[in-house]
């Protein structure tokens, strides 16, 4: 199995506490893999040093083969790593179209450019457009942020992670807040996406977590408890008893 | 906001009112008005210039008086060095040597200061700012040649080509087209890419790193340019004002221009101008009524800070999308 | 070397640290638990030295003025808080810079007003008007050493509150939750109100002992406000003790480059360079220092630990 993502003995701790607790994992090219654990398991915090946004005390990453552990968090993005985050986190002055642009232009790579207009660049404005479409939200292009509802804004997270074109997507909590008929089509959505990209997928509804995902891992107080294919970790006497079991 | 066309015709037609009205004033004999207009519209350069990083940039920079100072010092220390001589290598009276003096030093100043500044944010960033404009205020009032503290009176004004900046009007022209410039360049940097990126990063930096930007980058680029523009407005006020001292550089000047980007509107185009044009009318109104018109000026400022977010072209816009 | 001098110099230099700490720790206590930026700080501070001026005139008495100028500071503060400040609190840090900007002209203004354009010198008592005789020879004016005993007796005040009582306690968790601290049934109003006037006192407490030696003067807090960030920038905006190491290491600084920068550039230039660079160098000194210190921590030398 070709490990797209490897992650070994990661450790982060605050103030003694730690996080993330000799973390391994892997992910394979194309799977999906979920992180499912209670509240304060550090899933956040592991996601947010995978995207750079938090530095490990130790422990290595390794992208593709290549150690990012200490990678300003910027150059994560054009290595082929996205993130969406668990509190919506889009500019919210800017149009829907915008946000996507600034992803798609992120990818695009030429982004020192003063003279020429943004908004009349038609490739950047078009593969914004065409991924709007893709996640049901064409006809809210140009509208401003804010004004979407927040089931809009959880589509727009995962929009603009596609639209860097990255190979792996963090998606942290894509189902947060949204309502049951919402979520189901987040979760169709996710499916069409399956052997096309690599997804790290942390989740709370175990519905979805269980009809997406190829493997799971359980994070419980910072460690990783288990990790197998969804039947393994339903049948786990461990995690049913740490995890499962107290729902 | 952002998104929505604006018409241009209020912005246009704004600048022709400040183009036509002071000249007017100044053929039938009233000269006052048009050295009110220029100085109105050499603030508005800068205030322009403080918009890229202010507004648009969303970096609460509290020290863009300094990059003043130092553009008309630009004019005035190589004039004084052609008069009294010393220095043989910059004494000079040719504007567009003292023009590139007073770009290349703000440029520098800007990198220098910027680059340790903006590795701070919020409250660390207004107050850095703050404080390195003090410091080069307080570098010239170390200079006793040029007069420390009491400044320095520039004896001629900058030579340059096809033009006589002895003629207010000339003066005058020069500054106005210098601010519709100005104007033009803040525009099509914010809409370029370049642009859309220090917006995104105002709005929400985390995401724009997350996106791949090393927004450091954009932000240091953009306080680079802004201090390079605010340094030619200097240069234009040496010239205006044809003395230079390190009043210009105080706090309360860096503070005056924020103002006039917040009263005008941030992050538009006409904003700043609009702002700069009310500031200094309302001075004058103010000062010619009372001694203590500071009292009033302050709670007026208080006032539109507390209940008129958006600012003057806020209000005429109806704020909000 | 001249060691007099030097010794002299030092003991300027820690009075000024010790202003300037009166000055920093009102403003890192407002700034750490209200979160708010108050620009207007030094006008507190004029305003102080300019209460205290006027009552020592009244009372014949600079004591006494000062024992009855600081609750009317302290007031002062809490009119600001009331009539203003407490507005701003949720807004962010560009409203609340351009309104106490406003707020300086207004109380500078008003200063004006009541006390006119000049300045007030402020006559001490004979026995704070002598020279105490230090070692062998060296003497050093009464007043400066009242001005170090007032800073360090408030410090300790200061360290004491901050860490041992509960007041602090609720000071220290206003500045990390304020939600916590009114869900512990406090009225966190209240808690505000007094602790911007209780920096508007710190600040008044070094206007007022400053007086005696400047004068009080309109617009004289403009300078010592920027100077103040400069502590607070180095010491870490919030952390009490980064005020003082701050303000002290600011203090040193300043008065000894001042003063001693040029024999130190006469090392290692000619002697007409460093006369000449010096005080350019000097005036510039304390915030190459800041510069240098970003440089490394962008966050100060003690930054608070929630933030």
């Amino acid at each position: 199995m070709a490990a797209l993502l490897e992650i070994r003995n990661l450790r982060k701790s605050f103030g003694g506490v730690a996080a993330t607790d000799d973390v391994n994992l892997e992910v394979a090219m194309g799977e999906i893999h979920a992180i499912i654990g209670p509240n304060g398991a550090g899933k956040t915090t592991l996601i947010s040093q995978l995207s750079g946004g938090q530095k490990p005390d130790r422990g290595s990453i390794r992208f593709r083969g290549a150690n990012i552990t200490r990678r300003p968090a910027y150059t994560r993005a054009r290595l082929g790593i996205a993130r969406s985050f668990q509190i919506t986190s889009l500019v919210m002055d800017m149009s829907v179209l915008d946000n996507v642009a600034l992803a798609v232009q992120a990818s695009d790579g030429h982004s020192f450019r003063f003279l020429k207009p943004a908004r009349s660049i038609t490739h950047l404005r078009d593969a914004a457009r065409d991924m709007l479409l893709q996640v049901g939200l064409g006809d809210r292009a140009d509208q401003p942020t804010a004004a979407l509802s927040h089931g809009e804004h959880r589509l727009m997270e995962i929009a603009i992670a596609l639209a860097t074109g990255a190979e792996l997507l963090l998606l942290d909590e894509p189902m947060a807040g949204l309502g049951p008929e919402e979520s189901t089509q987040m979760v169709a959505f996710l499916k069409l996406l399956r052997g096309k990209k690599t997804i790290l997928l942390i989740e709370h509804d175990m519905d979805a977590v269980f009809a997406l995902a190829d493997r799971i891992s359980v994070l419980v107080y910072g460690k990783i408890i288990a990790t197998g294919t969804p039947d393994e970790i339903r049948g786990n006497v461990e995690v049913r008893h740490a995890y499962l079991g107290e729902e | 906001m952002s998104m929505t066309k604006r018409s241009i015709w209020p912005t246009l037609g704004f600048l022709l009112l400040l183009l036509v009205v002071p000249l007017g004033f100044y053929f039938y004999d009233n000269a006052f008005y048009l050295d009110l207009a220029t100085r109105l519209v050499i603030l508005g350069i800068a205030a322009t210039s403080l918009n890229l990083v202010l507004g648009y940039g969303g970096l609460i920079s509290f020290g863009h008086a300094a990059y003043i100072g130092i553009g008309a010092y630009a004019v005035g220390i190589p004039v004084y060095h052609e008069f009294y001589g010393g220095f043989d290598s910059i004494a000079s009276t040719n504007g567009l040597f003292q023009i590139a003096i007073a770009v290349g030093i703000a440029t520098l100043f800007a990198l220098i200061t910027g680059a340790i500044s903006l590795r701070t944010k919020g409250v660390y960033f207004i107050m850095i700012t703050m404080a390195f404009a003090q410091m080069a205020y307080y570098f010239f009032l170390s200079l006793d040649e040029y007069g420390g503290d009491d400044g320095l009176v520039i004896e001629v004004r900058s030579e340059m080509p096809f033009m006589d900046m002895d003629s207010p009007v000339q003066l005058f022209l020069l500054c106005w087209m210098s601010l519709v410039v100005a104007m033009l360049i803040v525009r099509t940097i914010v809409h370029s890419r370049f642009g859309m990126v220090l917006q995104g990063a105002k709005g929400n930096n985390e995401r724009m790193v997350t996106l791949g930007y090393n927004t450091y980058v954009y932000r240091l680029t953009a306080y680079v340019i802004s201090g390079a523009m605010c340094g030619y407005a200097g240069a234009l006020m040496g010239n205006f004002s044809s003395f230079i001292s390190p009043a210009m550089m105080e706090w309360g000047r860096s503070g005056e221009l924020m103002f006039m980007v917040i009263l005008g509107g941030a992050a538009t185009t006409l904003g700043p101008v609009l702002g700069s044009a009310a500031f200094i009318l309302l001075e004058e109104i103010f000062s010619s009524v009372t001694i203590y018109w500071h009292l009033p000026f302050g709670l007026l400022l208080i006032g539109v800070v507390l209940f008129a977010r958006g600012g003057l072209t806020g209000m005429f816009r109806g704020r909000g999308n | 070397m001249d060691y007099d001098l030097l010794f002299i110099q030092t003991l300027n230099g820690i009075q000024l640290g010790l202003l300037l700490f009166l000055v920093a720790s009102g403003l890192t206590l407002v700034f750490g638990i209200l979160d708010f930026v108050n620009l207007a700080h030094g006008s507190l501070y004029m305003f102080g030295a300019f209460i205290c001026a006027w009552l020592t005139l009244q009372l014949g008495n600079f004591i006494y003025a000062v024992l009855l100028a600081l609750p009317l500071t302290g007031l002062l503060g809490l009119a600001v808080e009331r009539l203003m400040a407490r507005y701003l609190y949720t807004r962010d840090h560009l409203d609340q810079v351009l309104a106490t900007f406003g707020l300086i002209l207004v109380l500078d203004t008003l200063a004006h007003l009541i006390w006119g354009p000049a300045g007030i010198a402020v006559p001490l008592p004979g026995w704070l008007r002598g020279q105490v005789e230090v070692f062998n020879g060296v003497v050093v004016p009464s007043f400066r050493l009242l001005i170090i005993a007032t800073g360090l007796v408030t410090a300790a005040f200061l360290f004491w509150l901050v860490n041992y009582t509960r007041l602090g306690m609720l000071i220290r968790a206003g500045a990390s939750n304020r939600t916590m601290v009114s869900a512990l049934g406090i009225d966190i109003q209240t808690l505000f109100a007094l602790v911007f006037a209780l920096g508007a006192m710190l600040a008044g407490l070094a206007g007022m002992l400053i007086a005696p030696i400047t004068e009080a003067s309109i617009g004289m807090g403009n300078n010592i406000i920027i100077t103040a960030f400069v502590v607070i920038i180095i010491g870490g905006i919030g952390s009490m003790k980064g005020a003082f190491i701050g303000a002290l290491l600011i203090g040193l600084i300043d008065t000894l480059g001042r003063s001693f920068l040029d024999d130190l550039f006469k090392l290692f230039m000619p002697s007409d360079a460093a006369e000449t660079s010096a005080p350019a160098v000097s005036a510039m000194l304390i915030y190459i220092i800041m510069a240098m210190v970003l440089a490394i921590r962008p966050q100060g030398l003690f930054p608070p630990k929630v933030r």
